[in-house]
């Protein structure tokens, strides 16, 4: 009956602030209607099932796992599309790093077309691109990959509704209860401001969270532009803290 | 000394979509040759100690459909009651039991699990919880991913004094985590999770 903690990791997460997050029910992504709960979330605290959660070795990523434009190359020939670089910092609340962690992501070809079979969208399949990678974080908490710039694809919400170029992201943490799943979207495409995926975050400036900014400095010359993505997950008060309450 | 206040904001949440499946089960979804194999598919190694049990879940909509494009993780301890020490960065020796497993639903919005039944982990008022495996849900229309936990009806007494199910105000609802033993091959442990209606599951703010 005991539970190992991450060093310097025992304080509690600091509460999520579901004011900052889609409510689970937004009438303008049509999917939400059936499946979001209509109970008000139980406030259950933080037990250790979740302040702890899994970790990854880095022996699990393959050599290409972070290279999306050859990870599914079928004869050698890398996948079609603007190559880019993207990369990005894992912090939490705290602005601490997040070593260590592993993060995942998928999108669609070049062309805005998923490598799946529910997919109906028109656009052609590219032989040599799969659309999925993944990656550890470094000592820093820094992530990068490389990859072709997704396109934008039509799906069936209002008739005649457009994701903008977007990337998905599965991000761990450290504890069970920073499990986090979002999507990156790309700075100056007007196409954000009129999807409705995008409008289920309620503010503006979350929004602005889920836009990667172009970095000219990280660019690859006549190869790769690169788009920094940071990404913070939910930090936890310091058990100095929780001491100084009881002592209160 | 003065605690840390937080000053960044949480990344905001987005729907993992319809083609979660290429990203967190490639494999599943016929991207073969990117991952040797799903992560979290398997749970068990040889050297894993306890009692061996198959987790079986349905995900029913609120219209009563199957959620079908589901997947869901699930995070555990070990038969002591133990969570598996985080691995070192480059370490190779996974542990024989990570308490830690990932799986798409069928078609008819089915996941299953092998995995071992978790030993009581102690409770923020020191005293054990009931022996349960969290759970976390996500899928096209899941704007966040949904957090909830599956007890075990053969755990009467435990359950009656668990910490979170006593959070719950309604009994009845408390049942909504509990889930049915059927005797098999594997004992077997059944839970339908309802994401909305009568029968709704409990989720979590956690
Ligand atoms: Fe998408």
């Amino acid at each position: 009956m005991s539970s190992i903690m991450l060093p310097g990791a025992d304080g509690a997460l600091y509460q999520r602030d579901h004011s900052w997050h889609p409510a689970a029910n937004t009438p303008g992504y049509k999917s939400t209607t059936f499946r979001a709960p209509r109970q008000p979330l139980l406030a259950i605290g933080a037990t250790a099932s979740e302040l702890t959660g899994p970790t990854f070795g880095h022996s699990m990523l393959g050599a290409l796992d972070n290279d999306l434009i050859r990870n599914y190359s079928q004869d050698g020939t890398e996948a079609i599309g603007q190559r880019m670089i993207v990369f990005g910092q894992v912090l939490d609340e705290n602005a601490r790093a997040v070593p260590n962690t592993l993060v995942e992501f998928w999108q669609a070809n070049a062309g805005g077309r998923y490598r799946h079979k529910k997919e109906g969208y028109l656009a052609a399949l590219d032989p040599n691109f799969g659309g999925c990678g993944r990656t550890i974080t470094d000592e820093n908490g820094f992530y990068s990959f490389r990859t072709v710039k997704p396109g934008a694809y039509p799906w069936p919400n209002g008739g005649n509704d457009w994701r903008p170029a977007h990337i998905h992201f599965s991000v761990f943490g450290h504890a069970f209860a920073q499990r986090l799943i979002t999507q990156m979207y790309f700075e100056g495409d007007p196409m954000i401001w009129q999807c409705p995926i995008v409008a289920t975050v309620p503010d503006k400036a979350g929004i602005d969270q889920l836009i990667a900014r172009l970095d000219r400095h990280n660019t690859t010359p006549m190869d790769s532009l690169a788009y920094r993505f940071d990404i913070v997950l939910r930090g936890r008060r310091s058990t100095m803290f929780e001491n100084k309450l009881e002592g209160n | 000394m003065l605690h840390p206040v937080p000053t960044l904001r949480e990344t905001p949440s987005q729907t993992a979509g319809p083609y979660v499946h290429i990203g967190m089960t490639p494999n599943f979804a016929e991207i073969r040759g990117i991952y040797d194999a799903d992560p979290g598919l398997a749970m068990l190694t040889p050297d894993t100690v306890g009692e061996r049990i198959e987790i079986v879940g349905r995900i029913v909509d609120g219209a009563g459909s199957p959620v079908g494009d589901a997947v869901v993780e699930i995070w555990q301890a070990d038969a002591a009651g133990a969570f598996a020490a985080p691995m070192g960065p480059n370490s190779n020796s996974a542990p024989a039991f990570s308490g830690w497993g990932r799986q798409p639903v069928n078609g008819d919005g089915v996941f299953t699990f092998q995995t071992i039944k978790p030993g009581p982990v102690a409770g923020p008022d020191g005293k054990p919880m009931a022996p349960h495996v969290s759970l976390w849900i996500v899928a096209r229309g899941i704007n966040i991913g949904l957090q909830t936990r599956l007890y075990f009806a053969d755990e009467t007494e435990a359950n009656a004094a668990d910490y979170v199910l006593n959070r719950i105000a309604d009994p009845r609802r408390r049942q909504t985590l509990i889930a049915r033993r059927e005797e098999g091959a594997l004992p077997r442990y059944v839970l339908d999770i309802y994401l909305q209606g009568d029968k709704e599951t409990v989720f979590f703010d956690v």
